[in-house]
């Protein structure tokens, strides 16, 4: 067993995003009147201990035997999933989710927790030594397990995070799940966008144009098999364009439309629906190059951007910060997201590369959703920028679920 | 199963975290780097421009006696979108409004945007804002921005003076330093000297957040620029000779010009009937506005600028002058008094230019005109007399007429001094001569003058051969800058020594047994003037100009009063020789005839309403 130190890039790069994240909490609650940094009344107070909390759990972390995660991660995973179902008899409604338990002094959501844990126990059930990828009965526990605790948020009512589980495809996909699914699930993404934009006739002639192209002129092997593949995908494909409406109309809910529509361009909506994004890409594009200084947004300091200190703190970051500090704080994410897979590269074992990957992915899609939604490239869905968006739970499970693989990777074995 | 299988997807997954960082960076250039909108719409939002008004110049008279002031008033202003939770009953019952009026105002507020500020009411007296200002701060979002009034000491001087009113579309058009609401001169010295008075709006950039609360000023107040008040006119008016003219005009239409021939200084002009300036002013002004519109006896219309008359006799001292210069007469020319050519009233046929003038003989100017255009140049008369009239066009405009004369009020009229285009067009070319034109010699015809160039001719006479162009303000500013314009002398180019003879001619008017205008007499002071009854469609006209005393001029007056039977010595020229006395002695001996002139109406056929009552709220 040969101990190394902690790896100390992906330790400065989170360093370096939690106190920039806290810079910009302090900016988007400043009020000269209340101008205090320890001030604990305060959120970017508050932002403060949760910050202590978080660093206390990574020093515990350090200092525990890694072997304890593989060891207890089904139990870990069955005491999120319990806490999951107890939330959802005991939560309150909160900004139209029940996702939070409240303990009096502080507030806990479970669904910040279930995360790691779902990483933990499907790295635990991907590393079995008699695991064979390839069976049918292996794909559908892993799904399985990545499910359950995504439906339990959905009942919530938090499809922001229950939509962060897609992203455990990353890592099945890495250990040999097919690409097919990725390039389905893209099509998907593009057939729904297009088929709320453009009629479904003209798609679906579009998708027979596109089928006959690629049997007669592509590939030009006209063998059954080729025939039938092509009528699958063709027919699989129109059904699909053709219940893009329905679902639309009948599945999602109707605030989830809106934004849809509103991110679409089908409604200009930006007294109502479309304000948060309206005002926050004002927010952004008035920053310029350097951004107008720390202190000095007008937009942030006059609170026109609703959820500034949480799920959208990104804007912060543009007005004070300019297109330098919007950029550096991607390339900061870019940089810490590329680090975790050199790392989880470099395991032996196949939990904590299985881990690994899935700490990457879980956080990309915080990432890519936070700020795709900041930047009005995708609709509103209320998730957090992981280690920069105000809020305990978020900060501290974020920290445990990057500090449990820093740990494993600390203590990478050799092969046996 | 090798442990490695599939390592190169890891590469998949790298390239995908780095094509989503590189979409977001370029999504922020497009926002940040090529776009200004969202620059403009971040300052839309959450910057307000707080106007802070200059306070206008003042305006004084030629003895330092304030003609014109102001007073604080205060606009109501109100941002609907902040009013969702006023207690509306309430709030009508402490400013003192029904219902239906504030539906009205809101609605009118609510029209021009829900999130900027709009007057709700405007131009609250200190004394009602006093009666609320305590209450005002229970009812959020509204607020008062202070603006001052103009107030007029007297209400005298209505035309010279001018108004103030809010800027209108072309305004804002014309110089994009006014917004709307604004106040700018209209008319009178007001609009002429405008970028005098009006100073230097300053500005507040304050920082406001989404409930429209205002945070603080902006960057500390480093964008904030200072009011800067408006500069103050020194004008020439005699306040005093002014409302004493204006008393002697009540009942009568018409107007007067004092000029002070020596410098040009007018000491005071108006135009009868005037108002008082207060009317338009505040909150009634549209109203009074309209009901001075209405009004047909014009009492809007500045006739001493504007009113285009026939001159009458007075103008038979120009002919004098401009034949005597051409040679065409010698002093001591007569003419027999020929009533078949013109008709004239019963007198001795003048021996000489001076008895000419004395007598004002019609037949004596009818020959002196006929010298004018008919000198022989060409012995067709057809040809000859477009000559002469070019010759005699050019000597009237050195005498001012038929130019607009360059005094520092607006909209001045030229009149009208015929030339051979003009007679061409009417006639065709070839097809008139002086037998055409001769009404022009005594004043009639086509010849129309306007009052001021009536008095500026007195000046000319009082100065012996030119004038300096009249105007109102000595100096304005805080510099006391003076206009050079005012300080060049026009010459006519004519002989003093013809000047005198004018002179001497225009005293007999007044003194003389066969003078027209011996009712102009005052003791003392030796008053040079010359009637003229104009004809026209209605009653004559009735004109007098005068200079006085004969030596050393110090006033020159122009009146016209119209449709006034009974000629110039009647009319105009007692109540010059009032003014003339007022202006030199200080007070008016001759009380009864004071009193009969600032009671008589003229013509009582004619409808006549003289405002001056305060109809301010």
């Amino acid at each position: 067993m040969m101990e190394n130190k902690i790896d100390w890039i992906s330790l400065t790069l989170y360093l370096a995003i939690l106190l920039f994240g806290w810079l910009n909490i302090y900016a988007a609650c400043y009020d000269e009147s209340h101008a205090g940094i320890f001030d604990f009344s305060t959120k970017h107070g508050k932002q403060l201990i949760w910050i202590g909390v978080s660093l206390f759990f990574a020093l515990v972390i350090t200092l525990t035997d890694p072997k304890i995660f593989s060891q207890t991660a089904y139990f870990i995973y069955l005491g999120a999933l319990l806490l999951l179902v107890v939330t959802l008899f005991v939560a309150n409604v909160t900004k139209g989710g029940q996702s939070w338990i409240d303990f009096g002094s502080f507030k806990l959501q479970p669904s910040e927790f279930a995360k790691f844990a779902t990483a933990l126990a499907l790295a635990k059930y991907m590393s079995s030594l008699d695991l064979d990828y390839k069976l049918v009965r292996t794909k559908i526990v892993s799904w399985v397990i990545v499910l359950i605790p995504a439906l339990l948020i959905l009942l919530q009512h938090d499809t922001g995070s229950a939509m962060v589980f897609a992203g455990f495809v990353l890592p099945l996909y890495r250990e040999g799940l097919s690409p097919k699914i990725l390039i389905f699930g893209l099509i998907a993404i593009i057939l729904f966008v297009v088929a709320l934009l453009v009629n479904r006739f003209i798609i679906i002639g579009m998708l027979a144009l596109i089928a006959l192209f690629y049997l007669f002129v592509w590939l030009n092997k006209r063998t059954r098999k080729h025939y039938m593949w092509a009528t699958v995908v063709f027919l699989a494909c129109s059904l699909f364009t053709l219940s893009v409406d329905f679902a639309f109309e009948h599945i999602l809910e109707p605030h989830q439309r809106d934004r849809i529509y509103v991110l679409l361009g089908k409604t200009d909506d930006t007294r109502g629906t479309g304000y948060n994004v309206y005002q926050s890409k004002i927010a952004i594009g008035s920053g310029g190059v350097i951004g107008k200084g720390f202190l000095n947004g007008t937009i942030t300091k006059a609170d026109f951007v609703p959820e500034q200190e949480t799920d959208f703190i990104f804007c912060t970051v543009g007005e004070e910060w300019g297109f330098v500090g919007a950029t550096a704080v991607t390339l900061l994410y870019v940089c810490l997201l590329l680090r975790l897979v050199t790392l989880a590269e470099r395991q032996y074992s196949r939990f904590s590369r299985f881990y690994g990957y899935s700490v990457a992915s879980i956080l990309f899609v915080h990432v890519f959703i936070n700020i795709g939604m900041v930047l009005g490239l995708l609709p509103v869905i209320g998730i957090p920028l992981p280690f920069f968006s105000y809020g305990g739970s978020s900060l501290i499970a974020f920290t445990i679920l990057l500090f449990i693989f820093l740990r494993q990777d600390q203590e990478r074995s050799k092969p046996v | 199963m090798s442990r490695n299988q599939y390592q190169e997807r890891s590469n998949v997954i790298r390239i995908i975290f780095i094509t989503i960082g590189a979409i977001f960076i370029v999504r922020l250039a497009f926002l940040q780097l090529f776009d200004n909108t969202y620059r403009d719409l971040a300052d839309q939002q959450a910057l307000r421009n707080v106007t802070q008004y200059a306070a206008r110049g003042l305006i004084y008279d030629r003895n330092g006696k304030l003609l014109v002031y102001n007073e604080a008033v205060y606009d109501l202003m109100v941002i609907p979108k902040m009013t969702k939770h006023l207690d509306t009953a309430y709030f009508c019952k402490v400013i003192g409004i029904s219902r239906e009026d504030f539906d009205a105002r809101m609605k009118k507020a609510c029209r021009y945007s829900t999130y900027s500020p709009s007057i709700f009411m405007k131009q609250v007296s200190k004394e009602e804002y006093g009666s609320w200002q305590s209450h005002l701060y229970k009812f959020h979002g509204f607020y008062v921005q202070k603006r001052t009034l103009r107030v007029y000491d007297k209400p005298i001087a209505a035309h010279v003076l001018g108004y103030v009113g809010e800027v209108d579309q072309s305004d804002i058009d014309n110089d994009h330093y006014y917004k709307q609401g604004d106040y700018i001169g209209k008319s009178g010295l007001e609009k002429s000297y405008e970028g005098v008075l009006r100073g230097v709006k300053g500005k507040r950039v304050m920082h406001v957040d989404v409930h429209n609360r205002e945070i603080g000023p902006y960057k500390n107040g480093a964008e904030d620029t200072m009011a800067i008040e408006g500069g103050n006119l020194y004008t020439t008016l005699d306040a005093d000779l002014q409302e004493y003219a204006e008393g002697l005009m009540a009942n009568k239409r018409g107007c007067i010009v004092a000029i002070e021939p020596s410098t040009g200084e007018v000491l005071a002009l108006l135009s009868a009937p005037g108002y008082d300036p207060n009317l338009l002013v505040g909150r009634a002004r549209g109203e009074n506005y309209l009901m001075l519109q209405r009004d047909i006896a014009k009492p809007l219309f500045n006739r001493a600028l504007q009113a285009q008359y026939p001159p009458g006799s007075i103008f038979k001292v120009a002919q004098a002058m401009t034949a005597l210069d051409l040679g065409v007469i010698s002093p001591s020319t007569g003419f027999p008094c020929d009533k078949s050519l013109v008709g004239c009233h019963n007198h001795p046929s003048a021996r000489t230019v001076q008895e000419a003038i004395k007598m004002s003989c019609n037949p004596y100017f009818y020959f002196v005109y006929r010298r004018i255009i008919q000198q022989g140049k060409y012995s067709n008369i057809y040809r000859d007399s477009p000559y002469g009239l070019t010759v005699w066009h050019n000597y009237m405009e050195r005498f001012g007429f038929g130019t607009r004369i360059g005094i520092d009020l607006p909209s001045v009229k030229s009149g009208n001094i015929p030339d051979t285009n003009y007679y061409n067009r009417w006639y065709g070319a070839g097809k008139w001569a002086f037998s055409t034109i001769y009404s022009n010699s005594i004043g009639q015809g086509e010849v129309e003058v306007v009052p001021l160039q009536m008095a500026n001719l007195a000046c000319i006479v009082a100065n012996r051969g030119y004038w300096i162009t009249p105007h109102l303000v000595r100096y304005y500013g805080p510099d006391s800058t003076r206009n050079e314009e005012f300080y060049t002398r026009h010459e006519t180019g004519i002989d003093r020594r013809y000047f005198e003879i004018a002179a001497a001619g225009m005293y007999d008017v007044v003194h003389t047994a066969g003078g027209t205008a011996r009712r102009a007499n005052i003791a003392d002071i030796d008053v040079c003037g010359k009637t003229g009854t104009a004809q026209n469609i209605g009653y004559d006209h009735s004109v007098f100009i005068c200079f006085a005393p004969k030596e050393n001029p110090k006033i020159a007056v122009a009146v016209y009063v119209e449709n006034a039977p009974g000629g110039g010595g009647f009319w105009a020229a007692p109540i010059a020789s009032l003014v003339v006395e007022k202006y030199i002695r200080g007070n008016v001996t001759r009380t009864e005839l004071e009193k009969y002139y600032r009671e008589a109406a003229p013509c009582q056929k004619l409808p006549l309403t003289r405002i001056s009552k305060k109809k301010r709220k």
